[in-house]
């Protein structure tokens, strides 16, 4: 029987040599096939052996060392409870992701470009949550980066992807120095790189804080915490669908797992301003984050905004988690973590999910423009189905597993006001009123997304006339929903699941939930709150189930089918419908003025004048004009005035070595 | 025993009473502007006639569109069956907690809101893109409310909070007050009611929960109205049991407790309908880009109570 840890590195081992053959065989006809099934048997291998470790006894974590890597250090690799959880996070994913490529990659134009990165994507990701020395942390986080630029880049050609592609490997550059500083300030001078010492070394307060920094720069920037988020969607819909649905519902992940590794496990007891910076960036993001997936028609790009999100309610929760910890409260601290990590889950299931329903729409109408499309529902009847199970799943609406990780997170806040902080007192209800607007902007969001692709009628003949997709897809879709639902109707087991982690990391745990009565929830006392998906699942079924009953028994059966009426008049185009700019018309002008200084144009022709009216839509990203345009600007300006000194003659040339050689030994003279 | 008897009770009680609830605050409407007005029971003529009618569903509506009805009617009713009417001692009241009923309000307006999307015509996107505006202007002062309810309480189980506010002295809190008055302005909103939504007004662009649901008919739009009326007896329930507990059956008293409850919980509502009439009445409505400052007041309303909570327990 060989050691859990192993185990997940013979799957990584697997997973690299899948890269190889896919180069060498990636022209074949069968490669598609292989490569995918291949991918889905390994990281079902490695989900099983993450998932029996998890459940089984996580305490003693064991440990790995190669001989590879930096000469005086090795690589070490380390299993315990919390990376269990996210190869669990990343290897359902993976799974899934295969199982839906091998339907969806026969659709691929250029398969060479994507079969090699995708096993290699999968394993750097797995070995980003096994690393456990700094060097093969970042080693292993760049490869993760490249190859899932090289994932983006597969259809380079395409307008946009250029750039999406070029923005995402700046942020990452960006992303990984941060990461490399914060390595250095936790090894400090002594230079020991391996968790196991930089856990056992206390850090100053100063050293904390800028770890800390570093970290939300760092992780921050590959999970799209704002202001950091902007080449996320970019570049997670350039990727082809499947490995869209692995960036935003995995890779994210990893860089979570890579704050709260750092943040949480390394540095040792938090002090409690962390948590105010964590929770301040938390709520910007999630409202941010969704009040831009709401003005958005490209159905990948909502998606990826929503990502964003997602991202910021996870560290919401993370910052209430550091808040309690940092004031010696483990239970409250175990309710805010085991929240995040829920909603860690639960996001992965659902976004992939989403991401892949539109892979469906796009393999079904080759459109992403939700415009385009339109009365799928009649189409594609299970798509649309799965999909929008994702969409209440998503919306944080019971009895899906959404409603119960953002639950939880509720419930965390309610116990703020036993902080002993007035700063953080007054904050977390703050931060809960944006956290709620933020849930109901995500519904809507989603009703615009599903209303405007599935409902309706088709505002295209390539929607009018989509089929339904592959039984893959459709089988890898279905089993995302099924854990969607059996993660919202059994949260106990979950919950129960994840408390080797908190007891792992902050030392308290849940109480067991395993003792509640009929498969309950309750994060401190019944008295409190408690909640059950299961019962409200079957409450809502039966209540349903009786109201058609009486329905059917004693109404009339009478059904005609008709023209709409629409109060007497039926616009025949179908372009008359709602849009999506439409539809968030109301928010735009509620919300949108403020965030993004929208403005509608309308264009009225004259009577008798023939020209079409236009609507024209003005937003303006203030992100990218306030902050990153100046900086580009900025380097734009001062690269053109070092560029002079490329064209100097000789004279000048050897005159500046000489005038920087005299300066430099004028600093060493003062210096000594 | 007596909580299966009160759940199921109950679970009758508010199907029975909610259309009278609608019918009686449209006959005080009409009596305060002199007219005479339909009989209080028109509601339940109204349901039964659109039974016996037949459904004209549109040439392209969905399955979705069909079981649309269902879904949200059962959504509010399960939501209806576990806020405390007349006694607290519910057998599920732990099935779900405040936040969790306000969420299965959430799913059955998703599901409208998406129906409203699926025939294709623009009044029924009107009606569903207005309807997600209001809800995420209601959504985060009714989070706050729930703040500072569970502050107070120190839960937000329905029945905790009742039992809490019912049997100790708690007196008169300015953050209570402020809540109350929060949680009616998101109430007014959330049930299209005036100054928010005009629930008589038809065939209009002002329209928001009537042009979502314009293409329902027959018995799928009786189901429609019929949620709306338990959303409005839900909404009353839930002001009456947290803000006035008064005389409302606590767990393991005696049958006689449970009837003076009832008495009670019908007075309540008479009261709570005859000043929902009189608010509507007084009230114009309101230009849809108003909404924001409306419930941004509910918000600030809910922030101050619990604010005023911190600095002062007493409050």
């Amino acid at each position: 029987m060989m050691s859990a840890v192993v185990l997940q590195m013979t799957c990584v081992a697997g997973l690299l040599g899948l890269a190889v053959l896919a180069i060498a065989m990636s022209r074949t006809e069968i490669a598609t096939s292989l490569i995918y099934s291949a991918t889905l048997a390994v990281s079902a291998i490695a989900l099983i052996g993450a998932t029996r470790w998890l459940l089984g006894n996580p305490a003693n974590a064991t440990t790995l060392t190669l001989p590879i890597g930096l000469p005086w250090l090795g690589a070490h690799f380390r299993l315990d409870a919390l990376s269990s959880f996210f190869l669990i996070v990343v290897n359902l994913g993976g799974a899934a992701a295969s199982l839906f490529g091998l339907g969806y990659g026969h659709h691929e134009s250029a398969p060479h470009r994507v079969l090699p990165f995708f096993p290699a994507f999968l394993a750097g990701m797995n070995l980003v949550v096994l690393a456990d020395d700094a060097f093969s942390f970042l080693l292993c986080w760049e490869f993760m980066s490249l190859t899932s630029w090289a994932l983006v880049m597969a259809h380079h050609r395409e307008p946009g992807n250029a750039r999406a592609g070029f923005v995402y490997l700046v942020m990452a550059s960006f992303g990984t120095l941060a990461l490399l500083l914060a390595f250095g300030l936790l090894a400090g001078p002594a230079g020991d790189y391996g968790f196991a010492a930089i856990r056992a070394a206390s850090h100053t307060p100063y050293v904390a804080a800028l770890v800390l920094i570093l970290m939300l720069l760092g992780a921050g920037s590959k999970a799209g915490l704002v202001p950091l988020h902007v080449w996320l969607p970019l570049a997670h819909p350039a990727a082809p669908s499947h490995v869209s649905a692995l960036m935003s519902g995995v890779m994210t992940k990893v860089a979570i797992y890579g704050f709260i590794r750092v943040v949480f496990d390394l540095l040792g007891p938090p002090i409690w301003p962390a948590s105010v910076i964590v929770l301040f960036l938390g709520s910007i993001t999630a409202v941010m984050g969704i009040l831009y997936a709401m003005m958005e028609t490209d159905l990948k790009r909502l998606l990826a905004y929503s990502t964003i999100e997602n991202i910021g309610v996870i560290f919401v929760a993370l910052g209430l988690a550091l808040a309690f910890q940092a004031n010696g409260q483990q239970l409250l601290a175990a309710l805010a973590f085991t929240a995040a990590l829920f909603h860690v889950f639960n996001h992965s299931l659902f976004k992939s999910l989403l991401f892949f329903g539109a892979g469906a729409v796009l393999t079904a109408t080759g459109a992403r423009d939700m415009d385009k499309l339109g009365g799928l529902i009649h189409r594609m009847p299970f798509t649309s189905f799965v999909v929008l199970v994702g969409c209440v799943a998503i919306s944080a609406l019971p009895p899906f597993n959404g409603f119960v990780s953002e639950w939880l997170i509720f419930q965390a806040m309610l116990q703020s006001p036993d902080l002993p902080q007035w700063a953080l007192k007054i904050m977390v209800p703050a931060v809960g009123a944006m956290l709620a607007l933020a849930a109901a902007l995500v519904a809507a969001c989603f009703v615009k997304a599903y209303g405007v692709t599935f409902l309706g009628r088709p505002r295209s003949l390539a929607a009018e006339t989509a089929i339904e997709v592959d039984r893959f897809s459709l089988s890898a879709m279905f089993i995302l929903a099924t854990l969607c639902l059996l993660a919202g109707i059994l949260p106990g087991l979950v919950i129960d699941a994840l408390s080797p982690i908190t007891i792992d990391i902050l030392g308290g745990r849940m109480p067991i939930q395993a003792n509640e009565a009929w498969l309950s929830i309750a994060p401190i006392a019944e008295g409190r709150s408690s909640y059950n998906g299961l019962l409200v699942m079957v409450f809502i079924t039966v209540s349903a189930s009786l109201a058609v009953y009486f329905i059917h028994r004693f109404a009339s059966h009478a059904l005609r089918r008709g023209p709409a009426w629409g109060c007497g008049f039926s616009d025949s185009v179908p372009a008359a419908q709602y849009s999506s700019a439409s539809f968030a018309q109301p928010i735009r002008r509620v919300f949108g003025t403020l965030a993004f200084y929208a403005r509608d144009h309308v264009d009225m022709p004259p009577p008798g004048d023939i020209r079409p009216a236009r609507l024209r839509i003005e937003l303006h990203d203030p992100i990218w004009e306030r902050l990153y345009e100046p900086i580009a600007g900025a380097i734009g300006r001062s690269s053109e005035r070092l560029n002079r000194l490329q064209f100097l003659t000789i004279r000048r040339y050897l005159s500046l070595v000489f005038a920087t050689l005299v300066t430099l030994l004028l600093v060493l003279a003062i210096w000594s | 025993m007596s909580d299966i008897f009160v759940q199921g009770t109950q679970m009758l009680l508010v199907l029975l009473l909610a259309p009278l609830l609608t019918g009686f605050v449209r006959k005080v409407k009409a009596r305060l502007v002199r007219r005479q007005g339909a009989s209080v029971l028109q509601p339940y003529r109204d349901l039964l006639r659109l039974l016996r009618k037949e459904v004209v569903l549109a040439d392209n509506a969905s399955w979705l569109f069909r079981v649309t009805p269902y879904i949200t009617f059962a959504a509010i009713w399960v939501a209806a069956a576990l806020v405390p009417t007349f006694a607290t001692g519910l057998l599920f009241n732990w099935t779900a907690d405040l936040i969790a009923i306000v969420a299965l309000l959430g799913s059955a307006r998703f599901f409208l809101a998406l129906a409203g999307m699926d025939v294709g015509t623009s009044f029924g996107g009107i009606g569903s893109s207005r309807e997600v505006m209001i809800a995420a202007l209601a959504e985060p002062a009714m989070l706050l409310i729930v703040f500072c309810m569970a502050l107070v309480a120190g839960s937000t189980q329905l029945s905790t909070v009742a039992n809490f506010l019912g049997s100790s002295y708690v007196g008169l809190r300015v953050s209570l007050g402020m809540a109350l008055v929060a949680l009616f302005m998101v109430a007014l909103a959330e049930n299209g009611r005036i100054p928010v939504d005009n629930p008589a007004t038809h065939l209009e662009l002002t329209m928001v929960h009537e042009a979502m649901v314009l293409e329902y008919s027959g018995r799928h739009l009786a189901m429609i109205e019929f949620g709306a009326f338990l959303k409005l007896l839900l909404y009353i329930s839930l002001i009456a049991c947290v803000f006035l507990p008064w005389k409302i059956a606590l767990v393991g008293t005696g049958p006689l407790a449970y009837a003076v409850g009832a008495g009670v919980y019908v007075v309540k509502l008479t009261a709570a309908g005859f000043f929902l009439a009189l608010f509507e009445t007084a009230t114009a409505k309101m230009r849809v880009f108003r909404y924001p400052q409306f419930l941004g007041a509910a918000l600030m309303l809910g922030l101050l109570g619990t604010l005023l909570l911190f600095v002062s327990r007493s409050f």
